[in-house]
């Protein structure tokens, strides 16, 4: 009988621990489960079912938080007694997560208060640093199950400031239009009524006042933008916008003053305001994802130097190695530096830097490259290089990396504007010179009417509005978007490239055939048992593979680091591991990944690991094929060629051997051409390629891991439904079209009572928030339908 | 009659004190995560009730 892990959810094999007629699939969930139950914890599996992690091995691999100066830049406060950290989470995922993190005074009584922050997985502890140090309250929340998430990037960060002033320009916009309305409301109707005459310079000059803010402060990033645009000679859509705002504010005062009427104060504030909206809405982010990460996100904060002299370590921050230094790299830790390999057999995972899966095997002697991860043991390293100054790190030097993608892109609404902004201009100098040669009382009138009344204020909401409300869609079907003009890159594409390893393949599950001769039943238990027994990834996942048999104990075992294991059970014995080690008869084919088994001293056969494609893969390239050039650059070798040759497409170009650089080249090559790229990648060795790219999108198993820098984050369960982003990203921009012939509708109409004269504050302030309502109803409609008819929620 | 002037101050004052503390909250960071407190806000009652179960449990002892 299958039972689910009562801790963490996976399933359990035979072996499952019961402890408290409860099943738990490791030692390390019943351990937490029993501290939770002992303190009056077990609340934690109330709220959720199975809400936790399995605790990793953690020894060791926090000492650096005994080096004072690293403790001192992690921490938010110190006095000496009491210490404030922030540790960014991974795991936490449910409300037992919360709960749990703000009980951990319960588990530790020198913690004093922890608070989480969920949307940004976020957790801020208060604690007594004299009793507890922050390497205690670390490893406090591993061995539950919430191992914080310490790199490179907690280091430079400080503290950030953020950013709130939109919400007070939208609290001051939105604060002065509600009162301003209260005020123009009695001369709306123009009652000639005793008090009301009385009151109503008062009024105005209330009004007046509470426009100022307005004017100066909440409006004054569209007279940057405007004034900005002009000086590159550009219109842009915020030249009519402070145009208008100027006019309005302008013109009213003037009206005040000579007791000439109202003013369109009321008009001034809702402009404001309803514009504000729009950004607001359109500025979605999603705080629990990073678009911005480089590879300080993945690096060590610390590594472990060995004195060469007294053969003493010590942690030192990764910044401070310098060229020579003698380091200690453990089990599973990434390499801060190129280095050369002193001692220990290095197994290098590289997939960070080329996408190449299968680690490497390396000898004393050998050269290693900053960002592979040692797989196997610990090694000793000389450092080659500093941290800036490493092979990987060095392609964060390009200048792709600084400048702002975004700073070049014309959206659709300022491609229109400047249209509309030359229109407008005309239309109201012709009426002008109209109303001089007619009557010319009533020119300045017109002209300032025309000004006010054409103020693009539902043209500037429907993006904003539109894009933001699919920015959401998008986000609740898992396609993250760094920000909403991303959407309009989308809509405009000629080509799209995919790196392989880890976005056409899952690293999820292998596809393992066996070659060979049928082992026999012992020879097939004494197998999996050998594996069980070894740590190493290719075991694990060989392990996973096989048919489950009963469990026991083998009589002897030995695991030769970078070669494979010996074991032996009653008068069984078996050798697996790597072709040369076991002594395969046939010549090795380099190209892929096979683990060879001899039992009793003969050559049994041989498990292949094939890179397992996504579900689904083939439909997407035939769909998207119709449409865009589609391109496969992978880091890795050649080996599986055929197989995607016959799997995609006839015209897609296969390309390997693509080594980072490579890849930035090859986009640039393209949009060198005139083309636009979206480059589809996982690992930092596309990161190039996704900066170069006009849209570059990570793949992620799991969000919450980390991706690099990028314009958007594709959940890889999601990558089925690319095509169906990609059309309603075009249908969006289709959607902001139709809402522009909705906007100049109504400009026509405003611009009549304007031109002949007869503008009055109740008009405008009638048709200003019925034009720019009902363009918002209409485009959020639309999108909604375009979502709901391309099925973007169904999985 | 000038007890308008005096309603109007005192009613545009009450907004302003409004305003001012919203802008406070904001400041203080109060709006940065809407989430986490409505979820927070649902355990107190669980770890009662969780408590009063544990109470129960000892005096059948």
């Amino acid at each position: 009988m299958q039972e689910n892990c009562f801790h963490c959810g996976n399933s359990c094999d035979q072996d499952a621990i019961v402890y408290d007629e409860k099943d738990f699939c490791c030692r390390g969930c019943k351990t937490i489960y029993e501290l939770f139950a002992n303190n009056d914890l077990g609340c934690y599996y109330d709220l959720q079912d199975a809400p936790g992690a399995i605790p990793e091995e953690v020894a060791g691999k926090f000492d650096y938080l005994d080096n004072q100066t690293i403790v001192e830049k992690l921490v938010e406060f110190d006095d000496g007694d009491i210490q404030v950290v922030n540790l960014y989470v991974p795991h936490m995922h449910c409300s037992s997560c919360i709960w749990i993190l703000e009980n951990l005074h319960k588990l530790q009584a020198h913690i004093r208060t922890a608070q989480v922050n969920f949307p940004k997985k976020t957790v801020r502890i208060t604690y007594k640093s004299s009793a507890l140090s922050l390497k205690e309250v670390v490893q406090l929340l591993s061995r539950i199950g919430y191992e914080p998430y310490i790199s490179l990037d907690d280091f430079d960060k400080g503290k950030k400031e953020v950013d709130r002033s939109l919400i007070y320009k939208l609290a001051i916009a939105g604060f002065a239009f509600g009162n301003v309305m209260f005020l123009s409301f009695p001369e709306y109707f123009e009652v000639e009524e005793y008090w009301l005459e009385e009151y109503k310079h008062l009024f105005r000059w209330l009004m007046f006042s509470f426009s100022l803010p307005v004017v100066f402060y909440s409006g004054t990033d569209y007279f940057i933008s405007a004034y900005k645009g002009l000086k590159a000679k550009i219109l842009n859509i915020d030249v009519p916008i402070a145009l208008g705002i100027l006019v309005l504010f302008l013109r009213s005062t003037i009206e005040i003053i000579f007791d000439w009427g109202t003013g369109f104060f009321d008009s001034l504030t809702g402009l404001v305001f309803f514009l504000l909206v729009g950004k607001f809405f359109q500025q979605k982010t999603y705080s629990f994802l990073s678009f911005e990460r480089d590879y300080k996100s993945y690096f060590p904060i610390a590594v472990t130097r060995i004195d060469k002299q007294n053969k003493s370590e010590e942690n030192i921050q990764v910044y401070d190695i310098e060229v020579g230094d003698r380091l200690l790299i453990r089990n599973s830790e990434l390499l801060p530096v190129d280095a050369i390999l002193i001692n220990g057999e290095a197994q290098i995972d590289y997939s960070f830097v080329t996408g190449e899966r299968d680690p490497v095997r390396k000898v004393s002697g050998d050269k290693l490259f900053a960002g592979g991860k040692q797989l196997d043991g610990a090694i000793e390293v000389e450092a080659l290089k500093s941290v800036e100054q490493s092979y990987l790190t060095q392609l964060w030097s390009n200048d792709v990396f600084s400048q702002n993608k975004d700073a070049s892109f014309v959206n659709l609404t300022n491609k229109i504007s400047k249209y509309f902004t030359s229109v407008l201009l005309v239309i109201s100098l012709v009426a002008t010179a109209f109303w001089i040669y007619y009557d010319s009382s009533m020119a300045l009138n017109v002209f300032t009417a025309v000004l006010i009344i054409a103020c693009p204020c539902a043209l500037a909401l429907s993006t904003p509005f539109s894009l933001g409300n699919m920015l959401r869609i998008f986000g609740r079907a898992k396609f993250y978007l760094k920000n909403a003009h991303v959407i309009e890159k989308l809509n405009d594409l000629d080509t799209i490239i995919f790196d392989k390893t880890g976005t056409l393949t899952t690293n999820k599950k292998v596809a393992i055939t066996y070659e060979g001769m049928n082992l026999t039943e012992e020879e097939a238990s004494l197998l999996k048992n050998t594996l069980r027994a070894s740590n190493h990834p290719l075991s694990r996942s060989l392990y996973t593979f096989l048919a489950s048999q009963s469990i026991s104990t083998l009589d002897s075992f030995e695991e030769i680091t970078g070669k494979g294991m010996v074991a032996r059970q009653a008068e069984n014995s078996i050798q697996v591991g790597s072709a040369s080690f076991v002594g395969s008869p046939q010549v090795e084919r380099q190209l892929q990944t096979t683990v060879h088994v001899k039992a009793n001293e003969v050559y049994k056969g041989k498990y292949t690991f094939n890179n397992q494609y996504r579900s689904g893969v083939q439909k997407v390239f035939n769909a998207l094929s119709r449409s865009y050039k589609l391109v496969v650059l992978s880091g890795d070798n050649a080996g599986e060629k055929e197989q995607l040759a016959k799997m995609l497409p006839k015209n897609t170009q296969l390309l390997f051997d693509q080594k980072p650089d490579d890849k930035l080249n090859f986009v640039k090559g393209l949009q060198e051409k005139g083309e636009k790229v979206m480059m589809i990648g996982d690992g930092l060795n596309d990161a190039g390629a996704l900066a170069q790219s006009e849209v570059g999108v990570a793949i992620s198993e799991n969000v919450n891991v980390f991706s690099p820098a990028c314009d958007a984050i594709l959940d890889a369960e999601q990558m089925h439904k690319l095509p169906s982003f990609l059309l309603a990203a075009r249908k969006t921009v289709n959607t902001i079209k139709y809402s522009f012939v909705l906007s100049f509708l109504y400009n026509v109409i405003g611009l009549y009572f304007a031109v002949t004269g007869q503008l009055k504050p109740v008009i405008a302030a009638i048709l200003m928030p019925l034009s720019s309502i009902s363009v918002l109803i209409f485009v959020t409609l639309l999108t909604n339908y375009t979502s709901r008819k391309l099925k973007l929620f169904k999985n | 009659m000038s007890v308008i002037y005096l309603l109007l101050a005192l009613s545009i004052l009450v907004a302003l004190i409004f305003f001012g503390v919203f802008i406070y909250s904001v400041k203080r960071g109060q709006y940065d995560d809407v989430h986490t407190p409505a979820v927070r806000m649902l355990f107190e009652d669980e770890l009662v009730k969780e408590e009063n179960q544990k109470q129960s449990i000892k005096t059948k002892d």
